[in-house]
């Protein structure tokens, strides 16, 4: 179930009450009040260097969050459809998903050097099974007698991906979505760090070599800012349109 | 119109060939879990590894299937209705003005005529029907019973095979009745119904009948009774 709004109104300033007062009593650099976080952040913002790296690094989100989608999708529809590809591909997902996402950074880096397709193969790598897993379960629970109807009225292959799939993957996908922009944007900010000269993981690599750490909060907080908008002003309304014939109940039952 | 036989090997149906001609109304009768579903499966080509058929089907299955998350009139545009034959359509079984309802708007009787209507606009030549008067009550079943007659008697060239439990059912429908029993299920046929109280009553006869003699076929070969 979702959380109350009125619970982010309440939890949320205490948290900052909390932090100012921490901040306040310890009266140290290594922990700078909000308000010095802020001040950061404006400097950051004036500069343009914040939007710049946050730029770059959405970039990166995007184009990885769209090839580990589409890839992700296609693998673990194919797994949920057809025995013999899960039968080949399992033990490579299971694989896969045990890697440490770490380990394959650094593998590709060192394969490749420390090149922007390195680093987007990096992040696409390490979430393709995650998408694939979810898909692979959407897939199982496809509804065989709509696909009985779907056979009978001889929809052709694109009606029945458009009309008979999607919808009864749409919760998978969204699934996937959220797990995914959640998992894609720590990846990237870890690639960033570890070989990339731009982004924010490369401000925070930076901020954490001069104890920065108000730099640090500055680019954290305002990337969380940004991903909560996506959930907010795609995600959410893109739901609300895909289940409305759910909510519209029965009026003549 | 349509020769049909059953594979040799199949789990649930003896082997048997059947001759449905156009405008035939056939009802297929028998104890549940015989293999009544099974067998208009076969025939609109739905079981795996079978040829999609040569000939148009509309199939009414025992729940709707219509597409839950599309409106009537886009689960008739999906099956190529023309936008501006929908409201004619839906008109025809008697939901004008339903069509940007979802399915699961309606009740159960109106979203059957729904897929009725889809199994309309495919201009069938065989229509098959899954216990279409199931759950529904006495008066709906009656409406829906009319109106099917009804379109029966505009297409008379169009064949229809009815799944039911009701010899009443058969009686008000059918010029044949398929009876269908034993394991592997094996098919007993009559013919000439009419709607008349003693017609009903002769054919509610004939058919225990055939259940009878077919249960004791069974027992006879070793398999369970039915």
């Amino acid at each position: 179930m979702k959380a109350s709004p009125l619970a982010y109104w309440v939890v949320l300033p205490l948290l900052v009450v909390f932090w100012w007062l921490m901040a306040w009593q310890l009266d140290t650099s290594l922990l700078p009040s909000p308000l010095a976080v802020l001040h950061t952040l404006q400097h950051e913002a004036a500069s343009g260097e914040l939007q710049r790296h946050l730029a770059i690094t959405l970039q990166r989100v995007a184009i990885s969050f769209t090839l580990a989608m589409a890839l992700g999708a296609l693998v673990g529809i194919a797994m949920g459809r057809l025995p013999l590809v899960n039968a080949l591909l399992d033990p490579l997902l299971v694989l896969l998903l045990n890697l440490p996402a770490l380990v394959l950074i650094i593998l590709l880096y060192v394969w490749f050097g420390l090149v922007e397709a390195a680093a987007i193969l990096a992040v696409v790598i390490n979430k393709i099974p995650n998408v694939a897993v979810t898909l692979r379960e959407g897939a199982r629970s496809l509804d065989p007698r709509l696909e009985q109807m779907a056979r009978v009225y001889a929809f052709s292959p694109g009606q029945r991906l458009l009309h008979v799939w999607v919808p009864q993957l749409f919760p998978y996908l969204m699934a996937a979505t959220r797990g995914g922009l959640a998992l894609i944007w720590k990846i990237v900010l870890v690639v960033e760090l570890l070989g990339r000269s731009d982004g924010v993981g490369f401000q925070l690599h930076l901020a954490f070599q001069v104890f920065d750490v108000a730099g640090l909060l500055a680019y954290s907080l305002a990337f969380i800012a940004i991903v909560q908008l996506i959930e907010l002003v795609i995600l959410q309304p893109l739901e609300r349109r895909a289940s409305r014939w759910r909510r519209s109940g029965a009026q003549h039952a | 119109m349509l020769d049909f036989a059953t594979p040799p090997d199949h789990p649930v149906l003896s082997p048997m060939t059947l001759c449905i001609r156009h405008g035939d109304r056939i009802c297929l009768l028998g104890p549940s879990g015989t293999g009544k579903t099974t067998l208009l499966n076969r025939l609109a080509g739905l079981e795996t590894g079978q040829p999609r058929p040569a000939l148009r089907i509309g199939y009414l299955f025992q729940e709707h299937r219509l597409l839950p998350w599309r409106t009537l009139h886009d689960n008739l545009r999906l099956v190529g209705v023309r936008s501006d034959q929908v409201s004619s359509l839906l008109a025809q079984v008697g939901l004008d003005g339903y069509g940007e309802h979802f399915p699961d708007q309606l009740s159960l009787g109106m979203a059957r005529r729904a897929a009725l209507a889809r199994c309309l606009a495919v201009r069938p030549e065989l229509l098959l029907l899954d216990e279409p008067f199931a759950s529904l009550d006495p008066h709906r079943a009656a409406e829906l019973q009319a109106l099917i007659r009804e379109l029966l008697d505009r297409t008379p060239r169009m064949a229809m095979i009815c799944v039911t439990h009701e010899v009443r059912d058969a009686a008000a429908l059918a010029n044949r009745v398929w009876y269908l029993t034993g394991r592997p299920a094996r098919l007993e046929h009559d013919e000439a119904v009419d709607d008349h109280p003693d017609a009903v009553a002769g054919l509610a006869r004939r058919l225990e009948a055939l259940g009878r003699g077919a249960a004791a076929d069974a027992a006879l070969a070793g398999g369970a009774p039915v």
